[in-house]
């Protein structure tokens, strides 16, 4: 028994070594690395001389929150003329006046009864993802983040 | 039969002089034949076909579901339509099957309304011309006008007819060319920041905006939750109080309408203009406004001071920095919204396998344009901890102040707003794409989306044609809830000013007889 369980555990990590190489090497080939170096290279090319609100770290900052990239110097012009524009909101004298979420503020939002009147819709839903197993939405592992693949030495990237 | 208003074509049906099915052919072949305007993102042929011969089995019966049976709408691309493809104009959404209807869409289909197709709009509905979606810009069917094009030749000679097209505005574009070109009887927009009334106004159609809270967003895919709502277009107000009258009332699914009990109305006529008070507000006076459209606005405003009304000026101080706070709020929840877009559950996933991260942000790069991922960092950033004191939470201050100033306006005993919708009439394609997409939203979107914030019932009513032979539209802006108060001032005033029909002789061999201009029998504000 305990020579099957070795043999096996032996093979999954066989297994999970192969995995990763392919995985870095499917990396590399889709151009992972020069996406990664893309990203490093744009954001040094930012203007210093720009009016800085959007300085590298913010567009850093920015791009890793809200999982989009800028993709050109443009955008983060475009980022700044919009900042500019927001701006002038500061010569609006708002003390004492509290914020307004929803104009409906003044009534009670409607609430159901907890009682389930539908669903068992799982098989429709499932058809509008790409991957599927069974009844799970397949994502891709979420260790390998761009921070990981940047400590990774070149020569592991190269494989 | 194209011509005709959904009221008299709801007539016609009840009475035998055409069944659901002709309609609906009729309306199929005028589709294609202005395919090139490009309104449609989906036409639902066989669905519609279906449909209509339902609606003939009923007729035939005797069990009519009311006004709206076989008539043939169209919905707006962002309104989730069971088993028909919904993109939303945008590549991450392209293929997408909802497994369900919007609950507007619903209610017209239960009430027997024939589904055209899924119009075209900027992608998301960010933006004010119907030119950013993956499907292409929409046309605005003045273009091909007899009325613009005889202008034209007066001008311009041998220039190339279709080089200079027209935008339909935006971003219901689609939607309002649609029922322009006769192609459906109503259409269903949204309305975010001016998104039906807009369009309306330049395609020379009712654009009706209802009160915040008073139809269902359940289906809608999300822009801005706190100011989208669905919004009517068709070619008279009537025809919008009818469509109103099936969808407006409280949705179990959309926690955000409200419980009022709402019926629905035939709009009575109006007769107590000389009991109105309406009122101008001057900050809308603005340096941009095209001298033609505050002509008309002007005039608009003697007009009902001639039939006895109280016509007073008014203010709504905060309106120059309603477009800025509009600008901050929008973009923050649409950074919000937009993170459901990750490729996992629905809608484009890329390639990329490697992680979480580079997963979604790859398939996010596809599947936005530059407008939307603009939008989308714009809201992060004025989400970020160090600045959410100084830009959201003081955009939803000034949204209050904003909002009291209407009520204020209302409060002293106006009736009803009137202002221009846009600062001029459509402008030609090529001049348009000039500007960047936000600062064209910001420029097209003065006089609308103040409405929004507040939200308020609008409508746009096309008064007249400019100099060039194009439609221009005026805004009546109603107090909470009183969309039918609203929607009977209007409909008074259109009576009015007997906005010309669309002369598009070259596409309607056999309709010809419909298309003429109507005779200006009362009070017309033509220059």
């Amino acid at each position: 028994m305990s020579s099957l369980l070795s043999a096996s555990s032996a093979l999954r990590e066989d297994a999970l070594r192969r995995l990763k190489r392919e995985m870095w090497a499917r990396a590399v080939k889709l151009g992972l690395r020069s996406w990664v170096g893309w990203r490093r290279g744009f954001t040094s090319k930012a203007d210093p001389q720009r009016s800085g609100r959007v300085t590298a770290e913010v567009i850093e900052h920015l791009e890793r929150l809200a999982l989009v990239d800028f993709g050109s110097q443009e955008a983060v012009a475009r980022l700044e003329k919009a900042i500019a524009f927001a701006d002038r909101l500061r010569a609006v004298d708002t003390d004492g006046v509290e914020p307004m979420e929803s104009v409906l503020e003044d009534r009670c939002l409607y609430l159901r009864s907890d009682n389930v009147v539908e669903g068992n819709c799982a098989e429709e839903l499932l058809q509008n993802a790409h991957r599927v197993v069974e009844e799970y939405f397949v994502a891709p592992p979420g260790m390998c983040s761009p921070k990981w693949l940047n400590r990774l030495s070149l020569s592991e990237l190269r494989i | 039969m194209l011509g005709r208003t959904l009221r008299e074509v709801s007539t016609a049906l009840k009475q035998g002089h055409i069944t659901p099915t002709e309609l609906c052919q009729k309306c199929l072949s005028l589709i294609k034949k202005t395919k090139f305007l490009n309104a449609y993102i989906t036409v639902s042929e066989e669905v519609a076909l279906k449909q209509a011969e339902e609606s003939e089995k009923r007729y035939k019966k005797g069990h009519s579901l009311g006004d709206l049976d076989g008539i043939p709408v169209a919905v707006k691309d962002n309104f989730s339509t069971s088993s028909i493809e919904t993109t939303c104009a945008s590549n991450m959404l392209k293929g997408y099957v909802p497994p369900y209807n919007a609950t507007v869409v619903q209610k017209l289909l239960d009430k027997g309304a024939v589904l055209m197709g899924k119009t075209n709009l900027d992608e998301f509905a960010m933006g004010s011309g119907s030119t950013d979606g993956v499907f292409g810009p929409v046309k605005n069917p003045w273009s091909y006008s007899k009325q613009y094009r005889e202008k034209r030749k007066q001008k311009a000679h041998g220039e190339n007819e279709d080089s200079n097209w027209l935008i339909t505005g935006g971003s219901s574009g689609g939607s309002a060319a649609a029922v322009a070109a006769f192609t459906c009887f109503a259409a269903l927009g949204s309305d975010t920041g001016g998104s039906t009334r807009n369009p309306a106004a330049h395609c020379g159609v009712v654009g009706f905006k209802p009160s915040y809270g008073l139809v269902s967003r359940h289906g809608l895919i999300p822009l801005v939750n706190s100011m989208d709502v669905p919004g009517i277009l068709t070619r008279c107000v009537d025809d919008a109080a009818i469509v109103l009258g099936m969808l407006a009332g409280h949705d179990p699914k959309d926690s955000t309408t409200i419980q009022d009990p709402v019926k629905p109305f035939t709009l009575p006529t109006f007769a107590d203009v000389n009991k109105l008070c309406i009122g101008i507000p001057k900050e809308y006076l603005a340096p941009e406004l095209s001298s033609e459209v505050r002509s008309f606005w002007s005039k608009a405003a003697n007009l009902f001071e001639s039939e006895g009304a109280k016509v007073i000026e008014v203010s709504l101080p905060h309106t120059s920095y309603s477009i800025v706070c509009y600008h901050v709020l929008c973009t923050s929840e649409v950074a919000s919204n937009m993170a459901r877009f990750d490729g996992l559950e629905y809608g484009h996933r890329c390639d990329i396998n490697v992680s979480t991260e580079a997963m979604y942000a790859a398939t996010r790069r596809e599947g936005f344009n530059d407008v939307v991922r603009g939008r989308i960092l714009s809201g992060n950033f004025f989400l970020l901890k160090e600045n959410y004191e100084n830009y959201f939470i003081k955009a939803q201050k000034v949204r209050r102040l904003i909002a009291n100033d209407f009520v204020n306006v209302f409060n002293s005993g106006v009736d009803v707003l009137l202002t221009p919708t846009t600062l001029s009439e459509a402008v030609p394609y090529l001049e348009f794409i000039k500007e960047d997409n936000r600062t064209r939203s910001a420029q097209d979107d003065i006089f609308t989306q103040a409405v929004n914030m507040a939200g308020l019932p609008a409508v746009s009513v096309p008064v007249a044609l400019s100099n060039q032979g194009l439609p221009i539209g005026l805004q009546f802006i109603g107090r909470a809830f009183c969309d039918q108060q609203l929607l009977k001032i209007a409909k008074w005033f259109e009576k009015q000013v007997q906005f010309p029909v669309i002369q598009l002789q070259e596409l309607m061999d056999d309709c010809s007889s419909d298309f003429e201009i109507e005779k200006l029998s009362s009070v017309s504000l033509k220059q």
